[in-house]
């Protein structure tokens, strides 16, 4: 038995730590910020060099065939730096919904080419109501001679203005089997993509428009039926991974800063005040990794528990993320409320984490649901 | 990561359930509903029979009664008494606190004398830390021990003493130089509670029971070769036995959420359980992920000693977010129960038994004792994570 990372997990986070700290430090993240596409795509070259953005996918499809505790310890390191870019949610959230509902001609149409780094998705759920309950996905899939002519709209749809494809949940029938997934290129005619003023500059996320975009059934991918829940699955254990790098990251900035502050005489490190709510902070962010590297791991090892621990993994984590960062802006004073200062990059990103692939509320009744009561 | 046991630990596992099947200890549980000699005898009845067994210090070396295997091992006893429902043995705190202190710091002779019998129940300790003067600031702690030839002598008073009434020794701290700085002059003593000089006054708990104890020396003499380690070294002594005391109070609170749970399905309100209520379905789901990230957390820092990793600041929190989440599911089992969570043991209104007012006092207990919620955020904010001392 070993609760803990491998060697080469460790390898692994650490190489990220150092590279992305060289790559990606906090004046590169701004520099994205500022670029209205947010892509910062020769850092995504050198990512790509790494192996980084084919981690999860199958060897057979030209990724490094790891698993999902494997991209969870990187993407915690993404989290930490900021990272901003499609990565987590090309090569973690599409990559996984292609994995796990992808035909294999389907994975090999697409796969390689994200795994190489040449091209990115994205994956399309939520809609107007903001919902990740399969009843609120009402974009229309109608059948079409051999294919389906897809209307509606999506929302908070991640670089989708950028993805060379993205793939949709739509209705084909009602009822929660009657949900398909698409595979819709990014130049599809009928599709528009606008990127919405987002207070996370470190992420690009779109409004997307289907107005009768034409695709044909192969676009379909084959094994839909549960392929809505175990996405939620792949996509809490994803975006909780950020939030644990993210958390460490803002902690780490406020305890620096209390242990250099003098006020009274004295570091502000050294007031009780400060000390037992770093401690509280902590005390809430440790157990919560090890919620996640479970949750992680129960994906890899096909727990049957993978589902319940995924939501509370992300669940935990909205909530660590979005409080540390909060307490960490506070712990600045005045220094922590100006844009040069680099805290409110993490005090934004906590709160696009907090909802996206379902906030704590849908999570908690989730994993109230899944545990019978 | 990889969360399978051995064949060899399955079948250990298989070992013990069976063995706890047929050898269930009887009415434990009912501490306060048992007149307290009959309970004490059952209790050290049912550790010796656990020992023999061999499912008792199962990391201790050989020489003193262990099995030297690895904590794993342990683990597994550990979980399984757990999932039986039984309760902690009579003997923990020495088993967990004075035991590895002694096998650090005690002589041939000490280890040999003492460790065999705390893991029979032969002999029951308490714990003389705490005084009326020095709580969270145990280290100025007054009570002299002056060392006269080969004997030291006790003066003084010490209090919260857990058990000291049923006790046969204590392990404690006492000042034998005044004139040191607080934490040089203190030195760390076994004192057997049968000598001339010693009077025990229990005191009675919120919870009506009389557990806690004010111990009063009189001139109570002890041999010198009582003393473990070195003459006003206890401080440090004494911070082997605080370590460990922090992983005893750091229990599995699997058990109380499963009541907790039972509480919600059974107690209806407006003709529907309470767990079809969404504040509630939402609360519980709170507490049931804060249950499991304890459970998981236990498992990292089990594997973190098993493979000898030292580990960082997770090490430090067990304590604190123990004792916090079972207050947490005492308080939620409170409020489910509306009116009737007021009524006590022995009232046949009381739903549970009464169980649930006994937890919420016991929550307080565990918040404060072995050091308070407060004094582990000082130590996980100095020693995790390097903020600068506030004294």
């Amino acid at each position: 038995m070993d609760f803990g990372l491998t060697d080469e997990q460790e390898q692994l986070k650490t190489g990220a730590r150092d590279f992305l700290s060289n790559e990606c430090p906090s004046a590169v993240v701004r520099k994205v910020m500022a670029e209205e596409s947010g892509l910062a795509p020769d850092l995504y070259k050198k990512m790509a060099e790494l192996g980084w953005t084919g981690m999860i996918v199958p060897e057979e499809f030209g990724g490094l065939g790891l698993g999902m505790l494997d991209l969870a310890v990187l993407l915690e390191e993404c989290g930490y730096a900021a990272l901003p870019g499609p990565f987590p949610f090309s090569s973690g959230i599409a990559a996984s919904v292609l994995r796990l509902g992808g035909s294999p001609d389907q994975c090999q149409r697409w796969l390689p080419e994200l795994a190489a780094g040449r091209l990115t998705g994205t994956v399309a759920i939520v809609e107007e109501a903001d919902s990740l309950d399969a009843a609120d996905i009402v974009l229309a899939a109608a059948r079409d001679g051999a294919g389906f002519v897809l209307n509606g709209v999506k929302m908070f749809v991640p670089y989708a203005h950028a993805a060379d494809f993205i793939v949709v949940a739509a209705r084909t029938d009602p009822g929660p089997e009657g949900l398909g997934f698409f595979v819709v290129e990014g130049g599809a005619n009928g599709l528009t993509s606008r990127i919405l003023k987002n207070v996370d500059q470190t992420r690009r996320v779109c409004e997307v428009k289907f107005d009768g975009v034409k695709v044909p059934a192969a676009s379909r991918l084959e094994k839909s039926s549960g392929l809505l829940e175990r996405l939620i699955d792949a996509g809490a254990v994803i975006v909780a991974a950020d939030s644990l790098g993210g958390s460490e990251r803002a902690l780490e900035m406020a305890v620096e800063y209390s242990k250099v502050r003098e006020q009274f005489g004295r570091p502000i490190g050294s007031f009780q005040a400060l000390q037992h709510l770093a401690a509280e902070l902590v005390a809430g962010l440790e157990p919560a990794r090890s919620l996640l590297w479970y949750a992680a791991y129960g994906q890899d090892a096909g727990l049957d528990d993978a589902s319940r621990a995924a939501s509370m993994a992300k669940a935990r984590l909205s909530n660590v993320y979005s409080r540390t960062a909060d307490q960490s802006v506070l712990m600045h004073g005045g220094i922590g409320f100006t844009w040069e200062h680099d805290i409110h990059l993490w005090f934004k990103r906590s709160r696009f984490n907090d909802p996206f692939f379902g906030d704590p509320v849908f999570h908690r009744e989730r994993v109230a649901t899944l545990s019978g009561y | 990561m990889d969360l399978n046991l051995t064949p060899q630990e399955e079948e250990f596992r298989q070992q013990v359930r069976d063995w706890l099947g047929r050898n269930r200890p009887v009415a434990l549980h009912q501490r306060g509903e048992v007149e307290g000699k009959t309970w004490v005898q059952r209790a050290k009845n049912w550790q010796r029979r656990l020992y023999e067994a061999g499912y008792l210090a199962l990391a201790w070396p050989r020489e003193y009664g262990g099995q030297a295997l690895d904590p794993m091992r342990q683990a597994i006893v550990s979980e399984e008494l757990m999932r039986a429902n039984i309760p902690g043995v009579v003997g923990s705190n020495s088993i967990s606190m004075l035991g590895p202190t002694l096998i650090t710091w005690g002589t041939e002779e000490q280890k040999r004398r003492y460790l065999p019998k705390i893991l029979t129940a032969e002999e029951i300790w308490c714990q003389g830390y705490s005084e009326p003067g020095a709580g969270s600031d145990l280290a100025s702690l007054r009570t002299r021990a002056d060392l006269q030839g080969d004997e030291f002598v006790i003066n003084g008073q010490k209090v919260w003493t857990s058990g000291a009434h049923i006790a046969n020794m204590m392990f404690g701290l006492f000042r034998t130089n005044p004139d040191a700085p607080k934490h040089r002059g203190i030195s760390y003593l076994l004192v057997d509670m049968k000598t001339p000089g010693i009077t025990v006054r229990p005191l009675v708990q919120m919870n009506g029971e009389a557990d806690f104890c004010e111990v009063f020396f009189d001139n109570a003499r002890v041999p010198r070769a009582s003393l473990v380690g070195e003459l006003h070294e206890g401080w440090k002594v004494a911070n082997t036995t605080m370590v460990h005391e922090r992983n005893w109070l750091g229990a599995s609170p699997q058990r109380l959420f499963d009541k907790l749970l039972e509480r919600a399905r059974s107690q209806q309100r407006g003709g529907a359980p309470l767990v079809s209520n969404p504040l509630y379905r939402q609360r519980l789901a709170d507490i049931h992920i804060e249950v499991e990230a304890m459970r998981l957390h236990a498992l990292r820092l089990l594997s973190n000693a098993i493979h000898k990793r030292p580990g960082g600041v997770e090490n430090l929190v067990a304590k604190l977010i123990g004792t916090e989440l079972n207050h947490r599911m005492a308080i939620a089992g409170m409020d489910m129960l509306g009116d009737y969570a007021t009524l006590g043991r022995g009232e046949q209104r009381a739903p549970d038994r009464g169980v649930w007012s006994a937890t919420w006092f016991g929550s307080i207990a565990r918040m404060f004792g072995g050091g308070t919620s407060e004094i582990q955020k000082n130590v996980i904010a100095e020693r995790g994570l390097g903020m600068p001392k506030s004294r």
